[in-house]
């Protein structure tokens, strides 16, 4: 007995290179065959043509990858494809198009809160996350109170968007396009 | 980055027993400073344990009053927590003080606990490293080194890299304690003092953690009150390491704590000091910061430590 298990611990190898596996993608399902080392942004614009996310440092540093995983925003380079199996993934093509623009997307053509547009779809789902991280009550660095409520300041929206790089600096109209919907949002929640 | 096998095992003693078995194993759970590595080829894993499903994602009471943090909660949740943000403000305020909100969203607290030095030389393969390839030398130690952002106290002639973690520093002055499992299935409790190591002459030894053994919690002793304060000193406003940080407790009855981060190879602590507090910044930090070696390029840390420790001080 003994020496077959040690034949069988010896020859237990470990799975192979790559993995299959489903990702649900803006409500929709894909399975994918994929090496292991597939970031999930680069499951996203290389293997599904979802090119909205992009990759600027591919390190989590700039957050032009930005996109939603179960309802929280992180940095679709610094998290492998395979291990959301079951996850409910929403990129900016998810978040609307053309015909159906999201409020904060408007925002940010009201407000010409881009130049080359390049690190906007992060921008724009950081945009929305930081608001909806706000309404959940969830502090930042410069929240003053931690039990209190957080005041929708210049500074506050600033801090919670620090993970979003913009070379062409549209910081500035940014912030307007974010206060513009933080008003539609609460003039909505009157109503 | 380099290829590797992968798998999900849902039990923590489980994962822990095949991390043993494996050769070149390694857990992940967010990932976010892993995967950063992986890339880099400074971690090369050749197979990798997911331990997202093993259940350790909640915050429980502990019988002896305290709160017992799963291995996975994230940066996040672990900060908004009510009972986080109103009995341990401290622990609150560096978990928020620390990353991008992407970042604490995918960040987990054993993965905090465990995060890699930011040193520059650590960071480039095209430089000799001990804590990289032990033996090969500190280029951080070279004549003309950029040494503004490394350690000034419990460092060693083979490294000077400090820890960059804002959370441990608030759970290292809060008492907190690491739990873990080993491959066997045998716990243990260790102290953020007996968790982290010092460089000396194995500065890839970087905490006590055995082969395969797997970080299960964190555990916070009953709320210790008094007013709690996280004080982040760094180059720019947000989203950046700490050159300093302060933690601080001061207790109703005059007493209180300090640790001290972007300093040392660990969060930096001293019972002796904590003594000091009545006797205001100077006291404490001749005796935190004594046998400090610094560099020329960052002595500052030193004078910039006890400015912020009176400035937290003189404040109501």
């Amino acid at each position: 007995m003994n020496s077959s298990n040690n034949v069988e611990r010896q020859t237990k190898t470990v799975t192979p290179n790559s993995s299959t596996y489903s990702l649900t993608i803006n409500g929709k399902r894909h399975t994918l065959t994929l090496d292991n080392r597939t970031t999930l942004l680069d499951a996203l614009r290389e293997h599904l043509q979802l090119t909205g996310s992009k990759k600027g440092c591919d390190h989590g540093q700039c957050g032009a990858c930005t996109v939603s995983i179960n309802g929280e925003r992180v940095n679709a380079c610094l998290t492998l494809a395979v291990m959301h199996q079951g996850d409910e993934i929403t990129t900016i093509e998810g978040v609307g198009d053309v015909e159906h623009m999201d409020p904060m997307q408007q925002a940010f053509i009201d407000n010409d809160a881009f130049q080359c547009g390049y690190c906007t779809p992060g921008q724009i789902c950081s945009a929305k996350a930081t608001l909806d991280e706000i309404r959940a009550g969830i502090p930042s660095h410069v929240t003053q109170e931690l039990n209190g409520p957080i005041e929708l300041s210049d500074a506050e929206i600033r801090e919670r968007m620090s993970g979003n790089l913009c070379r062409c600096g549209a910081y500035a109209n940014i912030l307007k396009a974010i206060h513009q919907v933080a008003k539609e949002q609460a003039t909505e929640e009157r109503s | 980055m380099k290829a590797f096998s992968y798998e999900r095992i849902d039990d923590a003693a489980q994962a822990a027993a095949r991390a043993f078995e494996v050769p070149g194993s390694k857990f992940i759970a967010g990932g976010t400073n892993l995967l950063d590595l992986m890339k880099h080829e400074i971690e090369v894993p050749a197979h990798l344990i997911d331990i997202n499903g093993t259940g350790l994602d909640d915050i429980v009471a502990t019988d002896e009053g305290g709160l017992r943090i799963g291995a996975l909660v994230s940066n996040t949740a672990l900060g908004a927590d009510e009972r986080i943000k109103r009995d341990y403000p401290v622990l609150s305020r560096a978990l928020f003080a620390g990353a991008s909100s992407q970042l604490r969203n995918k960040a987990s607290t054993g993965g905090n606990l465990l995060q890699r030095t930011r040193c520059p030389y650590f960071y480039d393969p095209a430089m000799p490293c001990n804590k990289r390839e032990p033996g090969a030398g500190c280029a951080a130690l070279d004549d003309g080194a950029d040494t503004r952002q490394l350690g000034v106290i419990g460092t060693s002639d083979h490294c000077i890299a400090t820890h960059p973690s804002d959370m441990a520093v608030a759970l290292r002055v809060l008492d907190a304690e690491v739990e873990t499992v080993s491959p066997e299935g045998q716990t243990r409790r260790l102290t953020l003092d007996e968790f982290y190591a010092l460089p000396g002459d194995t500065p890839e030894v970087e905490n006590a953690l055995e082969p395969g053994e797997i970080i299960t919690g964190v555990v916070l002793p009953a709320p210790v009150g008094g007013r709690q304060r996280y004080y982040k000193v760094r180059d720019r406003a947000s989203y950046a390491f700490a050159l300093v940080s302060v933690a601080l407790i001061e207790t109703d009855d005059g007493k209180g704590r300090v640790a001290l981060g972007g300093v040392a190879p660990k969060p930096w602590r001293r019972e002796d000091a904590d003594a000091e507090l009545g006797n205001g910044a100077e006291a404490v930090m001749a005796k935190l910061l004594d046998g400090a070696r610094p560099t020329e390029e960052n002595a500052y840390k030193l004078t910039l430590a006890e400015r912020t420790l009176a400035a937290l001080l003189a404040k109501e």
